[in-house]
């Protein structure tokens, strides 16, 4: 197992695009919420805000860089054929999958922290500009209130699981193209499914959605205007990625390479 | 000899057929990879899909008063060419035969503003303030009959617009300007001669001015001829709309023509309670010595989308399920290209022909014919059973003429076909599909997804200036300069015009276009 989790490290390591993407995703989250902390501007009459899930805005284009990695980190092996030469190395296959989730892992977390930390840094630096300043009742975002450790933490584990369930559709599809466009449909798509029916309706498709479950853990202020309750949401797009990953290794021990 | 004398002939032609040559070769490595035919297929039935599933989700409910609701939707009346139109107003008239000429002086037009939205009961929405809206109408109407959405031509004094005469509600025709008072009364005038109906105004009534002319074909000879007083729901202080009343003073009505005997008939149109237009209250007529004081609610000029009805038109099941498969063609465009430079095709490809832009020029119109037809059957189908399951359901949908309908489909056929050709561009210049993929769904996708979820002012911008204009080809809810109405995109309404959408999107995709031209002549392959 360490040799194969090794054996992993060293090919995310000096594949040529690992470092651009992971530097990319945190780039592109904290550049989206920068630029959405600018662009806000609380008026007496708009209704109460969230600093915290303002300042976490930029997770919602940055989940999609980090998908793109995690399917790469499978997807380019089919593409090269280098698949044939990682299994004929590490003939149990289970092991093999096992440590390509495991460095997913890892690297995603580590890009989430900076990207999380960066999100929180800008959201406490602009925000106060845009008139979410103390003096409106709205408390600097600091880590030490709960809610926004919860806000932080989970928005952290929420890019972990979108890496792995992207991990798993790769592994299914094994092409590179549609496992993308089925990432991010899963993602991008279900919430403007949602809109299309009323409510009951409407409020069942963003309790199962991967994106929209997930990300209620961003919620601070208001929990009740989330869909489904932050550890909840969290748990659904869990579900999500671990189906994901056992559909991945069953493909994978069943069929041929 | 001959065959020497022939060759310069066919020198000059293998310029042409060297583009065809290309051509052909594109198309046979498209439809020769399963999965590039398949996916299209795939494509177009999952967008006929999602947009059977998006209308079969929609349920409208219409209540006639107190939670006494069921599946349906208010009665809409149809004008005389097809189109959604509102008919209300209260009108004091009789009947004319033959040719004739009706004359009046308004001497006041003021209104009142109701202080509820429009959402609430009539009865709840009484309390008023003062306040006339710009659109509120008095004059004098003539029509067939007073069948809601029957053929008129109508000469009247406006709260903000000025006089006018308008007929047939989409046809509007300006005469003098500025307010109606005591001191400043305005003369109005309507002439009937066998099919043509004149309006005139004056500030005297001895010198008239000719405002408009109308030809309604058909005309029978006994019409009805009267005073109206219509207001219609102002926008100006809730984004949701107020009813509104007008009142108006007619002095000095005098009809030169054979009119039936009997004395002046009051009539409320359009007011009731499975009406669509919201009103006030019915409206009401007195007399005060020479004078009639009517005073009305409602409007008559083309319907747009008001609180009560929702915006369903022919296409608004089909946003769906059209991203859905434009996700699915963004995927074969881009590896229509990403593809030769994973297998190292391309180099073969430029080896057979080095000008590379005519290789990229070659698989743009493939791609995009594919994209094309397969976007084009997808919304005939989707168009017509969308609107079939929505009419099922109790929605009301907008009436859609024969060319808009065409409009949508040939609209969304090129929204797919512009889409396919910037990400292949996108794919020439990133060579990898990873990149190329990502791209293609942020840039050309993601916008549409973030407006069509999101509130707000920003959301009129991502449809101004992202690829997600090109949407704006779905357009179809009627828009009149007529209504005063919010026309945003919250209400349903596109900022940009269909063509002018669709131009933003194109100048995105040969903005992808002219890069790939560029890095794929200067870079090695």
């Amino acid at each position: 197992m360490i040799e194969a989790l090794r054996a992993e490290w060293t090919k995310t390591r000096t594949t040529g695009g690992t470092a651009w993407l992971l530097t990319g995703a945190v780039a592109v989250t904290i550049a989206v919420s920068a630029g959405s902390a600018a662009a806000t501007h609380v008026s007496p009459q708009s209704g109460q805000e969230d600093p915290t899930k303002l300042a976490l805005a930029g997770i919602y284009l940055g989940q999609a860089v980090i998908a793109v990695f995690a399917v790469l980190t499978i997807a380019e092996e089919y593409d090269t054929g280098m698949i044939r030469v990682s299994l004929a190395a590490m003939p149990h296959r289970l092991i093999l999958l096992t440590a390509k989730a495991a460095t997913t892992t890892a690297l995603a977390l580590a890009a989430g922290i900076l990207a999380v930390t960066g999100c929180l840094l800008v959201g406490r630096l602009m925000l106060p500009d845009a008139g979410l300043d103390p003096a409106h009742g709205y408390p600097l975002i600091t880590i030490s209130h709960s809610p926004t450790l919860r806000a932080a933490s989970g928005s952290v584990c929420y890019l972990v699981l979108i890496a792995l369930l992207a991990l798993g559709v790769a592994t299914a599809i094994r092409d590179t193209a549609p496992s993308i466009a089925v990432v991010l449909g899963l993602l991008y798509l279900p919430p403007l499914l949602a809109q299309a029916f009323t409510e009951p309706l409407r409020r069942h498709i963003e309790q199962i959605a991967p994106m929209t479950a997930g990300l209620a853990i961003q919620a601070t202020t208001n929990p009740h205007s989330q869909p489904i309750a932050p550890w909840a949401g969290l748990g659904v797009l869990t579900a999500w990625a671990a189906a994901s990953l056992l559909i991945a290794a069953l493909l994978l021990r069943l069929r041929d390479a | 000899m001959t065959r020497t004398s022939a060759s310069p002939l066919s020198a000059g032609t293998p310029e042409r057929t060297r583009f065809t040559a290309v051509l052909r070769a594109e198309w046979t490595k498209f439809r020769t990879v399963r999965g590039w035919v398949i996916a299209p297929v795939i494509a177009a039935l999952l967008c006929i899909m999602f947009a059977y599933l998006v209308a079969n989700g929609t349920h409208t409910d219409f209540c006639t008063g107190a939670g006494n609701c069921k599946a349906g939707h208010p009665f809409v009346p149809t004008g005389p060419n097809g189109q959604a139109v509102a008919d209300s107003y209260y009108t004091v008239g009789r009947q004319l035969t033959g040719d004739g000429t009706i004359t009046t002086q308004v001497t006041s037009l003021t209104g009142v503003i109701s202080t509820a939205m429009t959402n609430v009961a009539p009865s709840q929405a009484q309390q008023t303030r003062p306040g006339l809206a710009a659109w509120a109408k008095a004059g004098i109407l003539a029509r067939p009959s007073t069948r809601q959405g029957s053929a008129y031509a109508a000469v009247m004094a406006t709260g903000g617009h000025g006089d006018r005469f308008q007929y047939n509600y989409s046809h509007d025709n300006p005469g003098r300007s500025g307010p109606v008072s005591t001191s400043s009364p305005r003369w109005l005038r309507l002439t009937r001669t066998g099919d043509t109906l004149t309006g005139y105004d004056s500030t005297n009534g001895t010198t008239w001015t000719r405002i408009g002319a109308a030809h309604l074909t058909g005309l029978p000879v006994t019409v009805h001829v009267g005073l109206f007083v219509t207001s219609p729901v102002s926008f100006q202080t809730s984004a949701s709309g107020s009813r509104t009343l007008a009142t108006a003073t007619f002095d000095h009505t005098i009809i030169d023509g054979h009119t039936t005997p009997n004395a002046w008939h009051g009539q409320s149109i359009g007011a009731r309670q499975q009406d669509f237009y919201p009103t006030l209250r019915v409206g009401s007529y007195q007399r005060a010595d020479s004078s009639l004081v009517i005073s009305g609610s409602g409007d008559i000029a083309p319907a747009v989308v008001q609180g009560l009805l929702g915006a369903d038109t022919a296409a608004s099941s089909l946003p769906f399920g059209l991203t859905v498969a434009l996700i699915v063609i963004i995927v074969v465009a881009t590896m229509f290209i990403t593809a030769e430079y994973r297998r190292g095709l391309i180099r073969i490809t430029f080896a057979a022909i080095p000008g590379r832009r005519r290789v990229l020029a070659a698989k743009a119109a493939v791609i995009g014919a594919v994209a094309f037809v397969t976007a084009a059957a997808a919304a005939t189908v989707a168009i017509s059973l969308g609107e079939r399951i929505l009419q099922a359901n109790g929605a009301y949908v907008f009436p859609a003429s024969a060319s808009t309908v065409v409009r949508i489909i040939a609209g969304t056929a090129a929204l797919a076909t512009v889409t396919a050709v910037a990400v292949l561009a996108v794919g020439a210049i990133t060579r990898r599909s990873a990149a190329a993929v990502a791209t293609g769904i942020v840039v050309f996708v993601l916008p549409s997804i973030i407006g069509s979820i999101s509130s707000g002012g920003a959301v009129q911008w991502l449809y101004r200036l992202t690829p997600a204009a090109g949407l704006s080809v779905l357009q179809a809810l009627p828009r009149s300069a007529q209504v005063d109405y919010p026309y945003t995109f919250a209400n349903g309404y596109y900022p940009l015009a269909p063509w002018a959408g669709l131009g933003v999107l194109t100048a995105w995709a040969a903005l992808a276009l002219g890069i790939a031209a560029v890095v794929l002549r200067r870079r090695d392959a």
